[in-house]
C-alpha cells in the first residue's frame, strides 16, 4: 500500500520534471538571437512582409509570451513537436523512426558494460595484489581517459582494417529483407563495434566499482558465515558475493543513463548508426530548430522513464529502500 | 603503493610538459597550423613530417602543437565554471538545508535528466560556435556531480563541533560557509576538481570532433573531426591527436588518483 502511494508520487514528480523540460526548451528558444519567423521564412526561400506576418500568426508568435508558453506546453504534451524545417515531416514521426536503433545501441552497451565490468571487478577482487587485478586497474584508467570516439576508431583499426571481420558503418544492408533471420543477424553483426565502443568507458568504471564493493563484501560477516558453513570458494563468491557486488553497479548505471545516452550521440555519428544521435547532429548543423528541440525533449523523456523504472526495480529488489522517499 | 605514487609524480611531470608545450607552442614552430604545407595524407616520417600531413596537406604535428592551447584552455575554463556553479549550489543546499536545499536539489535533478552532451550540442548549435559558447555550454551541463558532492560534505561538516563553536561566537553564515566549512571540505573537492578538468577536456574534444566548435581555432578533437572521412587511408590523422587527448587526460586522472591516496590514507590498502 505504501509502495503504491510512492509509485504514484514518483510518477507525479516525473510528469512535473517533464513539464519543466518543456518550459526550459521554450525559454531556450526565445533566447536564441534572431526572429523565428525570419528563420522560417528564410527556409521557405526568403520572405515578403506579408509572408512574415502570416508565419507569425500561424505559429502564434504575435501573442504575449505566457500565452505562447502555455500553448507550447499543451502542444508538446499532446505529442505535437512541430514540423522539421529540413525534412519537412512531423518531428514526432522523425523521432519515432530513429528511437529504435538508439535504444538498441544503448541497452546493448549498458548490458555489456554491466556484465563485463562486474565480472572483471569480481575476479580482480579475489586477489587484489595479483597481476589480473593490476591489469583491471590499468584497463579502467585507460577506458576512463580515452575519448570515446577515439576508442571507436582504434577498434575500427583492429577489427575492420587489420582483422577484417566486422563491418565499418551502418546498421543493416538496405537490400536485406527486413524481418528475416538474416536481417537480425546482420543487425547484430553491425551492432558489435558501436556497442563495444560505447561500453568501453563504462566497463572501466564498473569494473572499478565492482572490485571495490566486492572487496568490502568479501570481508563482511555473512561471507565469513558462508565460508564457515563449509561452502566452496566458488559458491561463496558467485552465489553470495556477486549478487551484492552487482547492486551498486546497477544503481550507478541507472543514474548514469543520461551520460550513456550522450555517448551514444557521438558513437552513432562515428558508425553512421541511424539513430537519434545522427539525427540530432544533422538537425543542429542545419539549424533545424523544431527537430533539435524535439530530440532534446524526447531524450529527457527517455531518461525520466528509465530513471523511474530503475527506481521501482531497486525498491522491489531491496526491501531496505522500499519505503524511503529518496532512494 | 609506491608504484602508484611514482605514477602520480610521473603524470605530474608529463602534464607540466604538456602545459609548457601549449604555452610555448607558437615559439616552437614557425609554421601556421592552417597553412597547407605539403601533399595531402603524407604518412608520418616521410618528407620530414614527423606525424604526417592531414587530408588537406597541413602538418599534423603543428596542428597538435597549436591544438594543445585550445584543448587545455577550454578544459580549464569549463572546469572552473563547473566547479563554481557546483560548489555554490552544493554548499548553499548542504548548509541551509530546508527549502533552499529542496529547490536547489530539484534544479540539480532537472539538469541530470537532460543528456549533457546533447544539451551542450544544442546550446552551441543554437548560439554561435565561439570559444566562449563552448566553455559555457560545457560548464552549464557538468556541475551536477560537483554540487552533490559539495552538498554531502557540507551536510556532514555543518554538524561538527567546530562549526557549532563558530556559530556560537556569532560568526555570519558567509564566514562559516567559506572560511570554516569550505577549507575542511577541500580534500575531496580538490580530487574532484582534477577529474573535472579531465572530463571537460574530453567534453571539448567530443564537441569539436562533431564540428561544434570555433572553426578558426585548432583543437585536438577538431583535427580528428576534420579527417574522419579519410581515416582508413590516413589513420595517423586520427591516431596522433587522439593520443594527445588520451595522454593528457590520463595524466590528469593519475594526478587525481594520487591526490585521492594522499588525502585518504585509509583507502591505501586497496
Amino acid at each position: 500500500m505504501q509502495l503504491l502511494s510512492i509509485v504514484v508520487q514518483r510518477i507525479g514528480y516525473a510528469v512535473a520534471l517533464l513539464i519543466a523540460v518543456i518550459i526550459f526548451n521554450f525559454i531556450l528558444l526565445s533566447l536564441v538571437p534572431g526572429d523565428i519567423a525570419e528563420t522560417l521564412a528564410g527556409e521557405a526561400g526568403g520572405g515578403s512582409p506579408e509572408l512574415m506576418e502570416q508565419i507569425r500568426q500561424s505559429y502564434g508568435l504575435d501573442k504575449p509570451f505566457h500565452v505562447q508558453l502555455f500553448n507550447y506546453v499543451i502542444r508538446v504534451l499532446q505529442g505535437d513537436l512541430g514540423t522539421s524545417y529540413y525534412f519537412n515531416v512531423p518531428v514526432t514521426e522523425l523521432i519515432l523512426e530513429r528511437v529504435g536503433p538508439t535504444l538498441l545501441l544503448v541497452t546493448t552497451a549498458l548490458l555489456i558494460a554491466i556484465v563485463l565490468g562486474t565480472l572483471l571487478g569480481v575476479i580482480a577482487a579475489q586477489n587484489p595484489n595479483g597481476l589480473f587485478s593490476h591489469l583491471v586497474t590499468i584497463l579502467a584508467l585507460v577506458g576512463f581517459s580515452a575519448p570515446v570516439f577515439w576508442t571507436a576508431f582504434m577498434l575500427i583499426v583492429l577489427f575492420v582494417s587489420i582483422l577484417g571481420i566486422l563491418p565499418l558503418t551502418g546498421m543493416v544492408n538496405p537490400t536485406t529483407p527486413s524481418g528475416t533471420v538474416y536481417w537480425y543477424l546482420e543487425v547484430a553483426h553491425h551492432l558489435i563495434l558501436p556497442s563495444l565502443s560505447l561500453a568501453s568507458v563504462y566497463i572501466a568504471q564498473y569494473s572499478r566499482l565492482a572490485r571495490a564493493s566486492m572487496m568490502d563484501i568479501l570481508g563482511s560477516d555473512f561471507i565469513r558465515t558462508a565460508r564457515a558453513k563449509g561452502l566452496s570458494q566458488r559458491k561463496v563468491i558467485y552465489k553470495h558475493g556477486l549478487r551484492n557486488a552487482v547492486i551498486p553497479v546497477i544503481t550507478i548505471a541507472g543514474l548514469q543513463f543520461s551520460y550513456i545516452f550522450s555517448g551514444a550521440v557521438v558513437i552513432e555519428t562515428v558508425f553512421n548508426w541511424p539513430g537519434l544521435g545522427t539525427l540530432a547532429l544533422d538537425a543542429i548543423l542545419r539549424s533545424d530548430t523544431p527537430t533539435i528541440m524535439g530530440i532534446l525533449f524526447f531524450s529527457a523523456l527517455v531518461v525520466i522513464v528509465f530513471n523511474l523504472l530503475t527506481d521501482m526495480a531497486c525498491r522491489i529488489a531491496d526491501p531496505r529502500i522500499r519505503s524511503s522517499r529518496n532512494a | 603503493m609506491y608504484v602508484k605514487n611514482i605514477a602520480a609524480v610521473l603524470a605530474f611531470i608529463c602534464f607540466t610538459a604538456i602545459v609548457l608545450v601549449a604555452v610555448l607552442g607558437p615559439v616552437l614552430t614557425d609554421l601556421d597550423p592552417f597553412r597547407i604545407v605539403w601533399m595531402p595524407i603524407t604518412p608520418p616520417g616521410q618528407d620530414g613530417f614527423l606525424l604526417g600531413t592531414d587530408s588537406l596537406g597541413r602538418s599534423i604535428a603543428v596542428q597538435i602543437l597549436y591544438g594543445a592551447r585550445a584543448s587545455l584552455a577550454v578544459g580549464a575554463a569549463a572546469a572552473a565554471i563547473t566547479l563554481v556553479i557546483g560548489l555554490l549550489v552544493g554548499s548553499l543546499a548542504g548548509y541551509y538545508r530546508g527549502w533552499i536545499d529542496e529547490v536547489l536539489m530539484r534544479v540539480t535533478e532537472f539538469f541530470q535528466v537532460l543528456p549533457p552532451l546533447l544539451l551542450s550540442m544544442v546550446l552551441v548549435g543554437l548560439f554561435s560556435p565561439t570559444l566562449q559558447t563552448v566553455v559555457f555550454a560545457i560548464g552549464v551541463v557538468s556541475w551536477t556531480g560537483v554540487a552533490r558532492l559539495a552538498r554531502a560534505e557540507f551536510m556532514k561538516i555543518r554538524e561538527l563541533e567546530y562549526v557549532k563553536a563558530a556559530r556560537s561566537i556569532g560568526s555570519k553564515d558567509a564566514r562559516i560557509i567559506w572560511l570554516v566549512i569550505l577549507p575542511n571540505a577541500l580534500p575531496p573537492l580538490i580530487v574532484t576538481a582534477a577529474l573535472t578538468v579531465g572530463a571537460a577536456i574530453l567534453f571539448e574534444a567530443a564537441l569539436s570532433f562533431l564540428g561544434l566548435s570555433d572553426p578558426n581555432i585548432v583543437s585536438w578533437g577538431k583535427i580528428i573531426g576534420d579527417n574522419r572521412d579519410y581515416f582508413l587511408e590516413a589513420p595517423w590523422t586520427v591516431i596522433f591527436p587522439g593520443l594527445a587527448i588520451f595522454v593528457t587526460v590520463l595524466c590528469i586522472n593519475l594526478i587525481g588518483d594520487g591526490l585521492n591516496d594522499a588525502f585518504n590514507p585509509k583507502l591505501r590498502e586497496r
